[in-house]
């Protein structure tokens, strides 16, 4: 996609590429008539305007080439992303002691991560980000489908294979959460904005106890509503098959829909916690020390039998949570 | 020696990543130095000599900072390699939207922040749009939304960069920016080397010092707005 690309009239271009008018908006630029051809509009454009837009005239059919390629990966980025497998090859822990696993996992996989503090959690889920091919400080490798990842995929950011849930969800957009997720799903390029939009606010108001409407400013939200929202967010728009979750506290939603939301759309979850319930809700656990795997846990069915009791009380805790809310006594209440 | 130009919006964390991948790329016995411009005053000398990194500021008082740099960047080079870098740095303050210090043959960054807003990068002129990498900083405090929305806004304002998401706090990414780094060609000297992108002269009378407003004092490139 080069010189010739630039010759064909602009409305030609558009019909193979409906986006690409968008590229002369983000550059400040009036969009070109239909009949003329992006070279000869960049070769005709006014000095004064490229010199008030800090535009380089002998750049700019380079710049608008490689905007049609990324538009082209975008498109293939949306199916490509489906994945059969990761697999994580040990490396070595903070004193340079081998790590012997070699771990894969499937796509529906829900994986927790316990250990101490400082025990290598985060950057065990830092590894699977950067797609580690021996070259991060713990050494350890990632194939995907059982073969290291094509060089470029480190970089691609629009077909990350990592969705990272963040801690602190300050919004610094003043939107309504309405706008916040179409102008999300745009960007991803999604087709039917407003069908997962909607989707999308009605499944953050299932997992979020307290409910908010599509006009509510992001800015509004509450913890647990913004943290209900992103997971909806993720799950719906988000193209990455892995998604990180890095300590999910107990933000007043429901932390096991959460994470089978995600789960659902054939995701695969890595959860590093600190909860009980999160860490016997995977099939697996890692345990950290000092920097490395020391053992991978598969959850028994003993462990899955006390999962179940945990969240009964789990669930009895949080219904003593509401009455209290609710300003009621709870004295009968535990004896239900 | 290898350098880099290294730009960004003021308190984007240009300092905080490099802070963070020379500490990494030290490990690997890799030495750095950094040359800082910026216009009034900084506290970069400070925060780069405590990390034992060495260090030399410029600051252009009233010229525009990225004018100042082109005078001065050979002497820049001249230094590291007269220190015996393996990497020079060159940070400079994008306070002028118009500028860029970004040079042909010499990788060109630049560091611009999640916490700027969406519609940022489509404000930010060459600094951002001919950079080679855009490292992307304080993902930590916005959402998952926000920090696939912002890093498609840079693509979309400059399709062929390397992206990277670095922590400045944390220092997640800061291994791999040192691993780019080290990707940078040979450069030893930049003179008779071409600029990525025109500086605009200083033309009005205010360029040079003059502070009266009105009609008469008011020479030079003088452009006015258009009232409906
Ligand atoms: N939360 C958070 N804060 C960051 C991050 N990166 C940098 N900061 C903070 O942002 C502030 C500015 O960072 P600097 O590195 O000094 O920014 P700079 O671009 O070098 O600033 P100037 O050189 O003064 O233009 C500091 O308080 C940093 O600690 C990040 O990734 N996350
Ligand atoms: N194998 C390793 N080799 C070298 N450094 C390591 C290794 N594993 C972890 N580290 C480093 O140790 C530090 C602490 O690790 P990390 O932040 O991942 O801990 P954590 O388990 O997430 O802790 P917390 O529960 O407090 O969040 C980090 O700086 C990390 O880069
Ligand atoms: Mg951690
Ligand atoms: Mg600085
Ligand atoms: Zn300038
Ligand atoms: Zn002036």
């Amino acid at each position: 996609m080069k010189e010739a690309t630039l010759e064909l009239p602009l409305a030609q271009l558009l019909r193979q590429f409906p986006l690409a008018g968008e590229f002369f908006h983000t550059m400040g630029l009036p969009l070109p008539p239909g009949t003329m051809s992006p070279a000869t509009y960049f070769a005709t454009l006014d000095n004064v305007l490229l010199e008030d837009l800090a535009l380089a005239r002998e750049s700019l059919g380079e710049q608008f080439t490689d905007y049609l390629s990324l538009l082209s990966t975008l498109g293939k980025g949306r199916s490509s992303s489906r994945l059969e497998s990761i697999t994580i090859l040990g490396g070595h822990d903070k004193s340079n002691r081998r790590e012997e696993f070699t771990l894969t996992v499937r796509p529906g996989e829900i994986i927790s991560l316990v250990g101490p503090t400082g025990s290598g959690k985060s950057r065990f889920l830092a590894d699977i980000e950067w797609l580690a091919q021996g070259d991060s400080p713990t050494g350890r490798s990632l194939l995907i489908d059982g073969f290291p990842p094509e060089p470029g995929l480190r970089y691609a950011i629009d077909r990350k294979l990592v969705a990272q849930l963040s801690q602190n969800m300050n919004f610094v957009m003043d939107l309504s959460v309405e706008e916040f997720i179409t102008m999300h799903a745009e960007s991803r390029m999604m087709e039917d904005i407003p069908g997962i939009t909607r989707n999308i606010i009605a499944l953050a108001n299932d997992l979020a106890g307290e409910q908010f409407s599509p006009g509510t400013p992001v800015t509004s939200l509450s913890g647990g509503q913004s943290r209900a929202l992103m997971i909806a967010d993720t799950s719906c728009l988000s193209n990455s098959p892995i998604v990180l979750i890095d300590e999910i506290e107990n933000a007043g939603i429901d932390r096991k829909r959460a994470v089978h939301t995600l789960v659902d759309k054939q995701k695969i979850v890595l959860i590093a916690t600190h909860d009980p319930i999160l860490a016997l809700m995977g099939e697996r656990r890692l345990v950290f020390k000092n920097g490395g795997i020391s053992a991978i846990i598969t959850t028994s069915p003993g462990e899955r039998a006390n999962l179940k009791l945990f969240e009964e009380m789990d669930a009895k805790l949080g219904a003593v949570r509401n009455a209290l809310r609710n300003g009621e006594r709870i004295e009968s209440f535990l004896w239900e | 020696m290898k350098a880099v130009t290294l730009a960004g919006p003021p308190s984007s964390g240009k300092s905080a990543v490099t802070i963070k991948a020379i500490a990494s790329l030290k490990q690997k016995g890799v030495t750095v130095g950094v040359v800082k411009f910026d216009s009034l005053s900084t506290q970069d000398q400070q925060l780069y000599e405590k990390q034992g990194v060495p260090v030399t500021t410029g600051l252009s008082g009233n010229l525009c900072p990225d004018h100042f740099f082109v005078s001065n960047v050979e002497e820049s080079l001249a230094w590291g390699v007269t220190s015996g870098f393996d990497l020079l740095v060159i940070e400079s303050a994008g306070l002028c939207n118009r500028c860029a210090p970004h040079i042909q043959g010499v990788l060109a960054i630049c560091v611009v922040d999640n916490l700027s807003g969406v519609n940022t990068p489509k404000k930010i002129g060459p600094m951002l749009k001919m950079a080679d990498i855009v490292v992307i900083t304080k993902g930590d405090i916005v959402s998952q939304a926000e920090r696939e929305v912002f890093a498609h806004r840079v693509r979309q304002v400059n399709a062929n960069a390397t992206i990277l998401n670095v922590n400045g706090l944390t220092g997640q990414g800061a291994d791999e920016l040192g691993r780019l780094l080290q990707g940078a060609p040979e450069t030893t000297s930049v003179t008779g080397k071409l600029l990525r992108f025109s500086l605009p002269a200083a033309l009005c009378s205010y360029c040079l010092g003059q502070r009266r407003i009105g009609a008469d004092f008011q020479m030079g490139n003088v452009k006015k707005m258009a009232f409906s």
